[in-house]
Parts: C-alpha cells; structure tokens; sequence
C-alpha cells in the first residue's frame, strides 16, 4: 500500500462530507424520516438535468438550486399526496421519488447531448477524480468542510428546537415552535448537504451516512448531544476504514473470495458505506450481547 | 415511424413479442405483489430489497470464472441476487429485532451500506479490461430490450407463481395485511404466510432487474399498488386494477421508447406509471380527490339544507308561523348570502312558502314534515345523551347537532322504544349558544 498526497485528501473529504451528512441525519432519523434521505438523493436528479439544461454548462449553482428545488417538491408534494390522497406514508415517498428519478433518467439523456453527465457519477461519485485538482488544497475539500460548519452552526443554533420537534411536535407547536418551518428546514438542509455532497461522493455515500452513524450513535448514548458526538466519531473512523480497505485490504480479500488476482482498488465511497455498516452491525452485536450477559434487573 | 409504430402494434418481431410480453407480464406481478405489500405498510422493503441485491449480482459476477460459467448469465447473476436480498431482508428483520430502532432506519441502513458494497465490488469490475461491466448496467438502470426468449418464459414462470400462490392464499394475505394479531390468535401460520409473502416480493424483484432495474424495481411494486387504491375498497378489486396498472404502464413504456430511441426504458415504463397514478389520484372511483370532493360538497349542502329547516321550524314553534329571515339568522352563525340561497333553492324545492320580497317565509305541508322529522331526530339524540350517557346538559345540543343527519329509521325507532314516558318529561335545555353573551 501507498500513502500518497491524493490518499489524504480522499479520507479528508470523505469525513468532512460524512460528518456533514451525519447532523441532520440524526435528526431524520428522530422524526421517523430516515428513507427521505434515499429519496431526496433519488429525486435530486431531475433537478441536477433540469439546471445543466437550463445553464448548458457544469456551473455548480444552477445545479444546486434545481436539486434543492427537486428536493424541497418531493417533502412537499409527498406530504399532500399523504394527506389529500390518504396514502401511506412509506408509499407516498415512493411514487413521488420514483417519479422524478425516472424522470431524472430521461432528462440526462435529453441533456446527454449538451452536457457531459453521467447518471453513474451522480450515484457513485468520483471521489478519487474529484481531488484531482491544481490547488493546493482541492476546493471540493473546501466545499465539504464549508457544509459541514454550516450544518455544526445550524444544529447548534436550533439544538432545542430540533430536539423538541422530533420529539413532540404538537408540544412544540403549542409552545410557539413553528415546527413545520423547523422540518422544512431540515429537509432543505438534507438537500443541500445531499447536491454538495453529490459531486464528491456520489448520492450512496450520503444515504448512509446520514442514517448509520446516527443509528450506531443511538445504541451507544441515550442523549441526543450524546448522539450527534458519537455519530460524529462514527462518520470519521467509517471514512477513514473506508478508504483503508478501499486500497489495501479490500482488493486481496475480494480476490481471495472470489479466486482472481486482476482486481484493482476498490470505490472508496463504496466502501466507506460498506465500512459504517460494518461498524453498526459490530457494535449492534456487541450490545446485544452486552444486554444478554447483563443479570437480569430484579424488581 | 407510423410504419415502425405498426410493425410494433402488431407483434411483428418475435423480439417485439418476448419483451412486450416479458415486460407486461412482470408489471402485472408486481402490481399483485405490491398489492399486499402496499396494505402491510412495507412499501419501501422494496427499495431496499432492490439496492440490496447488488452485491449479489457483482459478486456472482466476480465469482463466475472460477465456475467456468458465462458471467453474462442472468440466471447466475439472479441468483447471486436472490441470496443477497434475502440476506438484506434477513439484516432488515435482525435490525428491528436487536435493537430499538424504527422499521424506517432499518430499511435504510441496510439499503444503503448492501449498495454501498455492491458499489465498492463494481467499480472493481469497471476495472476490469474489456468493458464487461456493461452487462451489469443494464441491470442497474434496466434493459428490456436485451430480454432473450429464455429471460422472457423465465419471467412468465416466475409471475405465473406470483400470480398462483396470490390467488390460492388470497384470504390468508388479507387477513396478515388488516390484522395480524388476529390471524396469529386464530391460529394461522403467520410467520410462514409472512415469509412466502416476502418470498413473492423478492421474486418479483429480481425478475424487475431485466425490466426495469435495480433502482426502478420498487417504482413498480409501489405506484400501481398505490394507484389501484384509489379506484376500489374491495381488496380483490384492487388486485386486478394494480395488475393491470402495472402490465398497462410496462406495455406504454415499452411501446414509448422503441418510438423515441435512446431513451432508457425503465425510467419510460415507471413514469407511464407515475401518470396512471396522477389521473387516479385525481379521477379514482372510490378515493380520487374529485369525487371526495363532491361528496363532501354534496354532504355539507345536505347538512345546511337540514340546519336551516330545523331553525325555521324552531322560529315557527316560538311563535308565528310566518318566519321572518331576522329570525333565523339569529339562530346560528350564518352567513346572510347563503342562507338566502337556501332558502331560496328550499322555496324552489317545494318547502317553503316565501312572499314575493323573500323576508318571510313559512313552512309548507312537505317542509313542515320534514323539519318535524329533523326535529324530532335532534331532540330524541338529545334526550338519550341526557338520560343514558350522561352528557354535561350544556353540550348536548352541540353534540346532538352532529350526529342527526345520520341517524337511520331503524336507530330512531331504537331509541323511541327506549326512552319511556318519565325520559320524555325531563327538561332540555334551550340552545346554548343564546345564552352566550
């Protein structure tokens, strides 16, 4: 294995990237909304088309406001067809991001012609071409610990109220909490961190980063700060065993398995998802073992 | 183009036919399938069963040459992908059994980090020289097209069997999906039925892979399941419309993108869907949004109809039969307007006799018994909330207010026979909304 320059500022922006998704999705994951993060990511899509077709050029801000557009219309118009429709929740969520996915496909082909863009980058980002760069530090780097200090700020900011929205958000409300404006809020948060995050990461990574750190956060500390600290911990060390295993381990062990020796490095976004998960399913095991050995509490 | 669009119609390439059908068929499946899952609340397994079956597929990619099979296989890759998914439902079901966390961020988490390795595996094989892995996107995005006569009897089998075991074990899948406790008490396999349900969602995904792919699979187990719902209550109903959703959807988007080449075919079938279930949304028989919405206008026309023939007769039982518009407007917090419209359409209807400047007005033979009937409704209500669910006297008028426009015959004459004469005797209160300052 060798460490280069470029290694460095792949594990970098990975757990800039992962910690910036990890915030908010604490919170998705509190307010029972853990597959909007799947779905904003699905239905950015059309929205990324829609602002390469409209500009004609890679410029990273019409991009953003279509896929923060795209994003905020699929938590609103799955919430009207929910309500209106009287259609599941889990169910309303699915029509609507399926749609525009779909409709995302078709559009990148439309737009295939003009622009240079590809329905796999978007999905699997190009972590290791990103940092390809001719400043010192790559600005994708930049970029990432931009979003990452603005979702700190924001959850520090909101922390209570955050915090009382997902627990009771008739509580809140009646105390004056414009708990609606509040998820609103976090949906366009995700949004925003998700299209940042896109280009460098891919839309996978961002999916579990913002659901599996929480959740292993949550088996470890019973407090919400507890959480956010710990999912933290968990969105560093997963980046940093990700991209290990991408370039060392991974390769020999996947050839082993499969009995090839022409296998290269692997996705490091891959593997710093499969690593998170890696991570929970440990420690879940761990407490449930824990929990086994415990005596059993005498009344 | 019309004379491709005809050549298509009429079936007459034998590659036309193995994709229309193969397509048509698998839409079907998954409406069925999504049918049930859509009523179990575990639409989204879908998803999560789709991305899932990733790792599946690149490993058993991977894992062919030492097998010596042809990695391009669908069935060896159907394979891998059948063994991953069950595994990821598998992790699915482990999450919520081990841990507190909600049934949503066990679907997500397993979702995205089975992807994610699937990933990590198929940027490996993007590796690999001579561009093999473009036999594995079309199972990511999805290519009927390059469906052979040997995939299409394959998918025929697989949604024959979904169709089958849907069929024989429909009253099982009812009562799993609207009361599983119940089913459980009453001594049905519950965990069996819930496995082989499950079963039929697995399969109905893999099969999906060809069609429209891995993350296009749940579209079709979703939307035309969803859809369905608002065209019938009547699950049996239901099933068949969500079938034919799904075989209408695949056979539109088929049909949409041999017309407009270049275009990716699962994303064309899934929208053809998205339209479907935009037009029931708005136009289902049972729950579309336009015939709730005359309902409700219908049922509230019905109740001011009832209120304001109530209040006459009140005005009228005060004092003089002649009822002045000052009055009723008095009795509750109308609008002007549109109490002169009722009266207006009360007076067309025959009810009411009003003098030609419209202020007064008096109850005719057929307006009377009809506002004695209301009357007689609202007071019988109000008396047995009084006597025999011992309602606070002040709320009984608001109370009885809500539910007289749907009292039948049948409870009326329930709650004659039981209220005696010494009930009867017994004082009601006045409106309590006059005694308000």
């Amino acid at each position: 294995m060798i460490w280069t320059e470029l290694d460095t500022w792949i594990v970098l922006t990975g757990a800039l990237t992962a910690m910036a998704c990890a915030i908010p999705g604490v919170f998705l994951l509190l307010n029972k909304q853990s597959m909007l993060g799947d779905a904003i990511s699905h239905a950015v899509l059309p929205g990324l088309a829609i602002g390469f077709l409209v500009s004609g050029t890679r410029d990273p801000l019409p991009m953003l406001i279509g896929a923060i557009l795209a994003g905020l219309f699929t938590g609103v118009v799955s919430g009207v067809i929910e309500r209106r429709g009287r259609v599941e929740t889990g169910a309303s969520l699915g029509v609507v991001f399926c749609s525009l996915f779909a409709l995302g496909l078709i559009l990148i082909r439309i737009a295939a012609d003009h622009v240079d863009l590809d329905p796999g980058c978007v999905l699997y980002g190009a972590l290791e071409l990103a940092v390809v760069d001719s400043h010192a530090v790559p600005r994708i780097v930049w970029q990432s610990a931009a979003i990452l200090a603005l979702n700190l700020l924001l959850a520090l900011l909101f922390f209570k109220e955050l915090q009382l929205v997902a627990f009771d958000s008739r509580f809140a409300k009646a105390n004056g909490i414009p708990s609606g404006w509040i998820q609103q809020g976090l949906t366009v948060v995700t949004a925003l961190t998700t299209v940042v995050a896109f280009e460098s990461v891919g839309s996978i990574l961002v999916i579990a980063m913002l659901i599996v750190p929480g959740a292993t956060a949550m088996l470890l500390s019973r407090s919400v700060a507890g959480v956010l600290l710990w999912s933290l911990v968990v969105a560093l060390c997963s980046a940093v065993f990700g991209h290990l295993l991408a370039i060392s381990m991974g390769p020999v062990w996947l050839g082993w398995l499969t009995g090839r020796s022409d296998l290269g490095s692997l996705s490091s976004a891959g593997m710093m998802a499969a690593s998170a998960g890696g991570i929970f399913f440990a420690l879940l095991a761990a407490s449930t073992l824990a929990r086994k050995l415990q005596p059993a509490p005498r009344f | 183009m019309m004379e491709s669009f005809w050549r298509l119609l009429l079936l007459q390439d034998h590659n036309t036919r193995v994709v229309l059908a193969g397509a048509c068929l698998f839409g079907a499946a998954a409406g069925l399938a999504g049918t049930f899952l859509l009523l179990r609340k575990r639409s989204l397994l879908g998803d999560t069963l789709g991305h899932a079956t990733l790792p599946g597929i690149t490993f058993a990619f991977l894992l062919a040459g030492t097998f010596g099979i042809s990695p391009r296989s669908f069935l060896w890759l159907a394979t891998g992908a059948t063994i991953s998914g069950v595994a990821g439902m598998g992790a699915v079901l482990l999450i919520r059994k081990m841990s507190h966390l909600k049934d949503d961020a066990a679907l997500a988490i397993v979702l995205s980090v089975f992807f994610g390795a699937g990933i990590a595996m198929l940027s490996a094989i993007q590796q690999l020289p001579g561009g093999q892995a473009a036999g594995l996107e079309r199972l990511i995005y999805g290519n009927p097209a390059s469906m052979t006569s040997g995939d299409a009897w394959f998918v025929l089998l697989a949604s024959l069997m979904v169709a089958a075991v849907c069929g024989c074990l429909f009253k099982e899948f009812t009562l799993l999906c609207f009361d599983e406790s119940y089913a459980h008490t009453a001594g049905w396999p519950v965990r069996p039925l819930d496995a082989l349900l499950m079963g039929l969602v697995v399969l109905v995904t893999i099969v999906g892979l060809q069609t429209v792919g891995i993350l296009l699979v749940v579209a079709l187990l979703v939307i035309p399941a969803a859809a369905a719902r608002f065209w019938s209550d009547d699950l049996r109903a239901m099933a068949l419309v969500a079938a034919f959703a799904g075989a209408l959807s695949s056979l539109t988007g088929v049909i949409a993108s041999a017309l407009l080449p270049g275009l990716p075919t699962g994303a064309l079938i899934v929208l053809a869907s998205a339209l479907f279930f935009g037009a029931s949304l708005l136009l289902g028989k049972k729950r579309g949004l336009l015939i709730r919405h005359l309902l409700e206008r219908e049922a509230s026309r019905r109740l001011r109809r009832e209120h304001v023939l109530r209040a006459i007769f009140e005005c009228a039982e005060e004092g003089k039969p002649v009822v002045t518009l000052e009055q009723v407007l008095a009795k509750r917090p109308w609008k002007k307007n549109e109490l002169t419209a009722e009266i207006g359409s009360l007076t067309n209807d025959g009810l009411l006799t009003t003098d030609p400047s419209g202020a007064n007005f008096q109850l005719n033979g057929r307006g009377d018994s009809e506002a004695r009937r209301l009357v007689r409704n609202h007071r019988l209500w109000e008396i047995f909330l009084l006597n025999h669910a011992d309602v606070a006297p002040a709320r009984v008028d608001r109370d009885a207010d809500l539910i007289e426009h749907v009292l039948d015959q049948r409870l009326v004459d329930e709650l004659e026979d039981l209220l005696d004469e010494k009930a009867r005797e017994r004082l009601v209160p006045g409106n309590p909304e006059k005694s308000l300052p």
